[in-house]
């Protein structure tokens, strides 16, 4: 590796996400004085030369990230509709998301949704690829792996669109209650003021299972065989393998799948726009609708940016944890 | 078993920790800095030079850009008879949905490329922001004070943004009426033999259909469209000229009205006698319309633009008429608007399109289309004669509930106009819970007043 590549990469680091921070940066970090102090000025190019790489994919990294977040802080501290005069009201904004029961709520529905899109998908997944895995590999663990993962390529919104004519009063869902004699239950389901939010979550649980199983399976065939072995030697079952082998193998996947699930959960907008539309009341409202009806219908954009702003910060906090767990582990 | 756990890598988790502190303290500063430059424009609109305005059609080729709602056909066929009568017009019409529409059209009109006219059915603080042209001139020179007066003052702006009175800011393409329709066949199984007088009536007649075990009402909430009814109902007991005033956000106007909480009790009571369907919150505006035109639902609540394509599916099965009055000698009171359209005031064709506009209420094929596409009334000047319709189809009905509406005084926008949010926002959420019985009357009208003065505040 040359010095212009390291430094390269240290930087790429460096700008990038705190979430890609990596060992690496330390490294760097010991050999660059070592090699600067050896050179003059062909040296100092080339330490240099290496921002030439990183310039195109800095300047469109600010343009398109880091100068629309800044946008994004500024008008959260505007009275602003979008087009026409600002008025600066300082933190009133952001007043207004913590202390509107409705906003309040909506950020209550998102963490309700992390048991969806998060806790069934990723335990579900990890059961689901144990099993695949203790199958003789051959046409019927292809067929499941590519059955498992269909949901995944579907578009979330046809997904809602879908779902949402089964969940309805004459749709498959009631059908087949109704076959098994559960006629008693059925419901309009996305109608109900109980049931709306389960069954918006389940639609999550449905198209992130597939990806959830599929990287498990990559994360489990990258465990040591011997490891397996030697679980058995000594005598483990397989819930004893299951938790001493296959869990501690796939900690990363784990980590990577809480991860982006977690966001997906919280950041949530098109399975309950193609769905309920945040209804009944207001039982399956997100902050991703509010939002983009506070900026987009009441362009109240000022409002928008800082109930943004705060879900940014709120995934931040969820994920960060995240990261850091795994890492310790390592 | 064994197996080694190794130790975590103290100095990544560390410089993580610093880098995001590092981000956040980055963001704060940058904010700091930025807030001194306040986003936004003070633009003020280029307000028409008398001198430039023009009653002449050009002799030269233009081509007039217009945006509109999808599904609202009307404007394609007006645009294609009029390039037939005059070639050296052209149109380019852009069609979005109505929701994307709406969110858009305050960016649309203030970009360098706004079209020459736009459906905009919330004027929100467009004229405040100098985006849309003053049509005064134009309703001078037109010679426009000889058409029905009631019918352009919901489609004024005084200076403090209040619609209902002030400068003309836009014009209909149609102007709608709204009322109940009858499944003829299933009201005769229900033992109801006409079409009710009186509100006391209507509920007779849904306690009948219940009776009978057919589904009284046919409505959906999932997109808001029972508000048909519920302003119906709020309609006949509210004072008109006091709920005009809200949904013009006139200043110190309140939904918490007597009248207004007498309607939304109804429709809890409606909602608690089961005239509703089980699933009335699933349902969507294409659901409920399609359910009753299949024959579930003795009545419904909707508007003229329905009418063409239910009689082309129920036949003569179908009658419609105005929501009555609680007293049967009290004047009728039905929602009704423009389906209203604007000249962003950055259009470098205002003549053209206004010669196009006022063409579209005067030309007799023109009126003829409007009819015929929307069953909407053609507005204009009252004197003129109506476009003919088939005798005895619903259009020729809705044209009569338009000239009674007109004539009583009785016409009402929609609720939902009031604000840009307030539909989303509030009525549709509150009315969820009022139709499946989970909030009162009472409770509707204030959550909504609520949202209203935080809206308007904001």
């Amino acid at each position: 590796m040359t010095t212009s590549n390291r430094s390269a990469s240290s930087l790429v680091d460096a700008s990038a996400s705190a979430l890609r921070a990596t060992a690496t940066d330390d490294s760097s970090a010991v050999a660059r004085p070592s090699r600067r102090g050896a050179g003059g000025s062909k040296a100092w190019w080339a330490a240099r030369r290496g921002w030439l790489f990183v310039i195109p994919a800095l300047v469109a990294y600010i343009m398109f990230v880091v100068y629309p977040l800044f946008l994004g802080v500024q008008y959260s501290f505007y009275k602003w509709n979008g087009v026409g005069p600002a008025e600066f009201i300082g933190v009133a904004n952001y007043l207004r998301v913590f202390t509107d029961p409705d906003l309040l709520a909506s950020i209550g529905n998102a963490f309700i949704l992390i048991a969806f899109f998060t806790i069934i998908p990723v335990s579900s997944g990890l059961m689901l690829a144990t099993l695949i895995r203790s199958i003789k590999p051959g046409p019927f663990s292809s067929a499941s792996q590519a059955i498992l993962f269909l949901p995944q390529i579907i578009p979330l919104a046809a997904a809602g669109i879908a779902w949402s004519w089964m969940y309805a009063q004459t749709g498959a869902v009631n059908q087949i209650l109704t076959l098994f004699g559960l006629g008693g239950i059925t419901r309009p389901w996305l109608g109900d003021f109980q049931t709306a939010l389960p069954a918006v979550g389940l639609i999550g649980s449905w198209v992130l299972t597939g990806l959830c199983t599929v990287l498990f399976l990559t994360g489990i065939s990258k465990i040591d065989s011997a490891l397996f072995e030697a679980a058995r030697l000594d005598g483990a079952g397989w819930f004893r393998e299951f938790i001493s082998v296959t869990v501690p193998g796939v900690r990363q996947e784990i980590a990577v799948l809480t991860t982006i699930t977690i966001i997906a959960a919280l950041s949530s907008f098109d399975i309950i726009y193609t769905t309920t539309l945040g209804g009944p009341g207001r039982s399956t409202l997100v902050p991703g609708i509010s939002i983009y009806r506070i900026g987009f219908t009441q362009s109240d954009v000022g409002l928008a940016s800082a109930f943004g702003i705060v879900l940014m910060i709120l995934v931040l906090a969820c994920v960060l944890p995240i990261q850091r767990l795994s890492r310790e582990r390592d | 078993m064994a197996l080694s756990r190794p130790r975590p890598n103290m100095g990544s988790r560390q410089s993580l920790v610093r880098k995001s502190l590092l981000t956040i303290a980055m963001a704060t500063g940058a904010a700091v800095v930025l807030a001194g430059c306040a986003p936004g424009s003070t633009a003020t609109a280029p307000s028409a030079n008398p001198e430039d305005i023009s009653t002449e059609l050009t002799t030269e080729d233009v081509e007039l850009t217009i945006a509109d709602e999808t599904g609202f056909p009307v404007t394609q066929k007006l645009a294609d008879e009029f390039t037939k009568q005059h070639p050296n017009i052209t149109f380019k019409i852009n069609l979005d949905t109505f929701a994307n529409l709406a969110a858009n059209a305050p960016k649309l009109m203030a970009s360098d490329d706004a079209p020459d006219l736009i459906r905009l059915p919330t004027i929100g603080d467009t004229v405040k922001d100098g985006l849309i042209a003053n049509l005064d001139p134009y309703y001078d020179a037109y010679g426009w004070d000889t058409w029905a007066a009631s019918q352009l003052a919901p489609l004024r702006v005084d200076e403090n943004g209040v619609r209902g009175s002030g400068s003309l800011y836009q014009v209909g393409l149609g102007y709608s009426i709204t009322g109940i329709f009858m499944n003829n066949k299933l009201a005769e199984q229900a033992g109801i033999d006409a079409p009710p007088e009186t509100l006391g009536e209507l509920e007779e007649d849904f306690a009948k259909a219940k009776a009978a075990g057919l589904l009284p009402l046919m409505a959906g909430d999932k997109d808001g469209v029972v508000n048909f009814a519920i302003q119906a109902a709020m309609n006949q007991f509210a004072d008109k000229s006091e709920f005009a005033s809200w949904i013009f956000t006139e200043e110190g106007a309140t939904y918490n009205t007597p009248g207004n909480v007498q309607g939304a009790e109804m429709i809890r009571e409606w909602a608690d006698a089961g005239y509703f369907p089980s699933d009335i919150n699933t349902i969507d505006y294409a659901t409920f319309v399609s359910r009753f035109q299949g024959g579930e639902g003795v009545f419904t609540f909707n508007g003229n633009w329905a009418a063409a394509d239910t009689q082309a599916k129920m036949g003569d099965d179908v009658s419609f008429f105005l929501v009555p009055p609680v007293e049967a000698d009290g004047g009728h009171v039905a929602m009704g608007a423009a389906n209203s359209f604007s000249v962003p005031a950055k259009s470098a064709h205002i003549n053209e399109i206004m010669y196009f506009l006022n063409w579209i209420h005067t030309d007799d094929a023109a009126r003829q289309i409007v009819v015929d596409v929307t069953g909407a009334a053609p507005g204009g000047d009252p004197a003129q004669a109506l476009p003919e319709v088939e005798p005895g189809s619903l259009i020729e009905d809705a044209l009569e509930m338009s000239a009674t509406v007109g004539a009583e005084d009785g016409q009402l926008d929609f609720m939902s106009n009031a604000t840009a949010g307030i539909y989303a926002g509030s009525i549709i959420p509150e009315s969820q819970l009022l139709v499946t019985g989970k909030i009162t009357g009472k409770e509707f009208v204030e959550a909504v007043q609520k949202f209203y003065e935080q809206e308007l505040a904001g």
